[in-house]
């Protein structure tokens, strides 16, 4: 076998092993899966009614608590793609600190097979909770003007995104020195969401956090899934969601081998 | 395979440095093929630094290694392939069952389908793991999941097998059978070096003793050779009264007195016929021994007569710990 099959036939290997993780312990998954869903609810029908009346401007139609919903599932989706990747940081931590991962070390593996185990993993499991996500909003009466192949674009731009913050998260694991660390220092990316676009239109903010909010990745991201979602011009926001999502999975990509190859040459922990 | 004269590992000159803490300084150690090796030390001593530096774990700061022939720093996968670690703490999967944690050594170490279902049926079987195969980790016990940890390490059938203290914290029973497993895998001709704090478990295995304490080889032969060193035992002579046992200290000037405890240790008396004199020439003097001891040199004789400490010594756990 080549070098790059050992590197597919070994990733394999520790993918099948996180998803044996998954199933065999769902409770994670329904936690990830949870947080979204609890949010979603708690806005639409909480905060939902007042907001949607405060809906309006910037191309935003004026309205009621089903205009709200409408504005706010991609908001909710993006939260849902950044509270799963929440569970890489701690899967990979639970690894680090356990006696398996000096095993694999002392194994003729394929290098990044342990890293792109994880995150293959925890892509699929993103991709599970979104669907849940979804299937709760449509049940609660979200309606979606787009198209086939603009759902299809949603999940790609949802995805993209989620392969940037599942690396970020995997670095961020691999740089705590325990799994309560781990679960702590990805927090942030679970509070982006509300400093954007996903809840509230950005220029109902006061003007520091406007453009904070309208610089910060998610937003571009948000507006892109609004765009398509609700069949609205997107404009370049597309272009800078993808450049953000591309720019935070190389970096962090370089981050977390860097990471994991100087565990591996420092040998402590 | 089992050239008596090839070394499966050689280390020369190895040091290790933790920031200003010195682990290692300047160990040499030699195993022969098909051997069982044993690093004997206290806690702190720098054995696990030692078994981490030669399963590639860990870079050393210095000296020459190779096992199986390859060179541990320039050629790490090559001495991967042919290597098993078993460490201290149990490198197991807690989430899988014992079946599935050796299908995930059978699969990282590319056996194919059908040749990994036969080995792990057979591993299971051998480890006495077959009943408790498919439950969940957590209600194997410490022994069983010791088994398990050693199970992964065979599936890839290495040549060169490194236990780090493989019996620590199991009961005596799970011990002797830990022990049993790993004479059969020295007889199957497989080159064993492990740690240990036990001497009895140096004692019991290894062709050849290493003592190492504070990162240095302070003593190195079979486990009789150490023994012999030791002078060949003594017979210790309890007596009722201060008296006796000054008339007895005359008599043999050999021997070394204890007035606080009424002993007298007299050195080389083990064998019958130099207890018999002794015993004799005090009778003849009507000195009255109240009971006797004989003790044979063991190995604590040894670790204490080279480290001048006793083998047990928990206030360098906070190293270990370090290391970790």
């Amino acid at each position: 076998m080549s070098s790059l099959a050992y590197t597919v036939a070994d990733s394999t290997t520790m993918l099948r092993r996180n998803l044996k993780h998954q199933l065999r312990y769902p409770s994670l998954t329904l936690m990830l899966a949870g947080f979204p869903i609890v949010f979603l609810l708690l806005f639409v029908y909480v905060l939902g009614g007042q907001l949607g009346r405060g809906l309006g401007g910037s191309g935003v139609p004026h309205g009621d608590r089903s205009a709200y919903l409408t504005y706010v599932v991609p908001g909710i989706l993006i939260i849902t793609v950044a509270s799963a990747a929440l569970g890489t940081a701690i899967s990979v931590a639970t690894d680090m600190t356990g006696g398996i991962i000096d095993r694999f070390r002392t194994m003729s593996i394929a290098r990044a097979a342990v890293l792109i185990g994880h995150v293959i993993g925890s892509l699929l499991q993103t991709l599970v909770v979104l669907v849940l996500v979804v299937a709760v909003a449509l049940a609660i009466g979200f309606r979606s003007t787009a198209s086939a192949l603009a759902w299809l674009a949603t999940a790609g731009v949802l995805l993209l995104f989620a392969v940037a913050l599942i690396w970020l998260s995997a670095a961020l694991g691999l740089a705590a020195k325990s799994v309560e660390t781990a679960s702590n220092t990805p927090m942030f990316l679970t509070l982006l969401p509300f400093l954007s676009s996903g809840f509230v239109p950005t220029d109902t903010m006061p003007v520091g956090l406007r453009q904070f909010a309208e610089y910060e990745p998610f937003t571009p991201v948000t507006q892109t899934v609004r765009g398509l979602l609700t069949d609205n011009p997107i404009g370049t926001h597309a272009i800078v969601a993808v450049a953000w999502s591309a720019g935070i999975a190389i970096a962090s990509y370089l981050w977390a081998v860097r990471l994991y190859n100087r565990r591996r040459a420092a040998g402590s922990n | 395979m089992n050239n008596p004269n090839a070394s499966a590992i050689s280390a020369r000159a190895v040091r290790k440095s933790f920031g200003e803490h010195i682990v290692l300084n300047g160990v040499d150690l030699t195993v022969a093929e098909g051997t069982i090796f044993s690093l004997l030390g206290p806690n702190g001593a720098g054995k696990t630094t030692m078994v981490r530096i030669l399963s590639t774990l860990i870079r050393a700061d210095g000296g020459a290694i190779r096992v199986g022939g390859h060179d541990v720093a320039s050629d790490p996968d090559a001495v991967r392939s042919l290597i098993g670690v078993t460490g201290q703490f149990s490198a197991v999967d807690n989430l899988l069952t014992g079946q599935e944690n050796l299908q995930l050594m059978a699969d990282l170490r590319h056996l194919g389908r059908n040749a990994g279902r036969c080995r792990i049926a057979e591993l299971l079987e051998r480890f006495e793991l077959t009943d408790a195969a498919n439950k969940p980790l957590s209600t194997y016990s410490g022994g069983m999941r010791r088994r398990l940890d050693l199970a992964m390490t065979l599936i890839g059938n290495p040549t060169v097998i490194f236990l780090d203290e493989p019996t620590t914290g199991l009961d005596p029973r799970s011990r002797r059978t830990m022990w049993q497993i790993i004479r059969e895998l020295a007889t199957d001709g497989v080159t064993i070096l492990l740690t240990t704090q036990y001497l009895e478990e140096a004692d019991q295995l290894a062709d050849q003793v290493a003592v190492l304490d504070n990162g240095r080889i302070v003593a190195e032969g079979t486990p009789a050779e150490l023994k012999r060193r030791m002078s060949g035992g003594h017979v210790q002579l309890h007596f009722a009264e201060p008296q006796s046992l000054r008339s007895a200290a005359n008599m043999l000037p050999n021997a070394t007195p204890d007035l606080d405890q009424l002993t007298l240790q007299v050195p080389g008396a083990g064998c019958v016929a130099s207890l018999r004199h002794v015993l004799n020439e005090l009778d003849g003097a009507r000195i009255d021994v109240e009971h006797l001891s004989i003790h044979t040199p063991d190995l604590d004789d040894v670790f204490f007569a080279v480290t001048g400490h006793a083998p047990l010594e928990p206030a360098h756990q906070e190293e270990e710990a370090l290391q970790r």
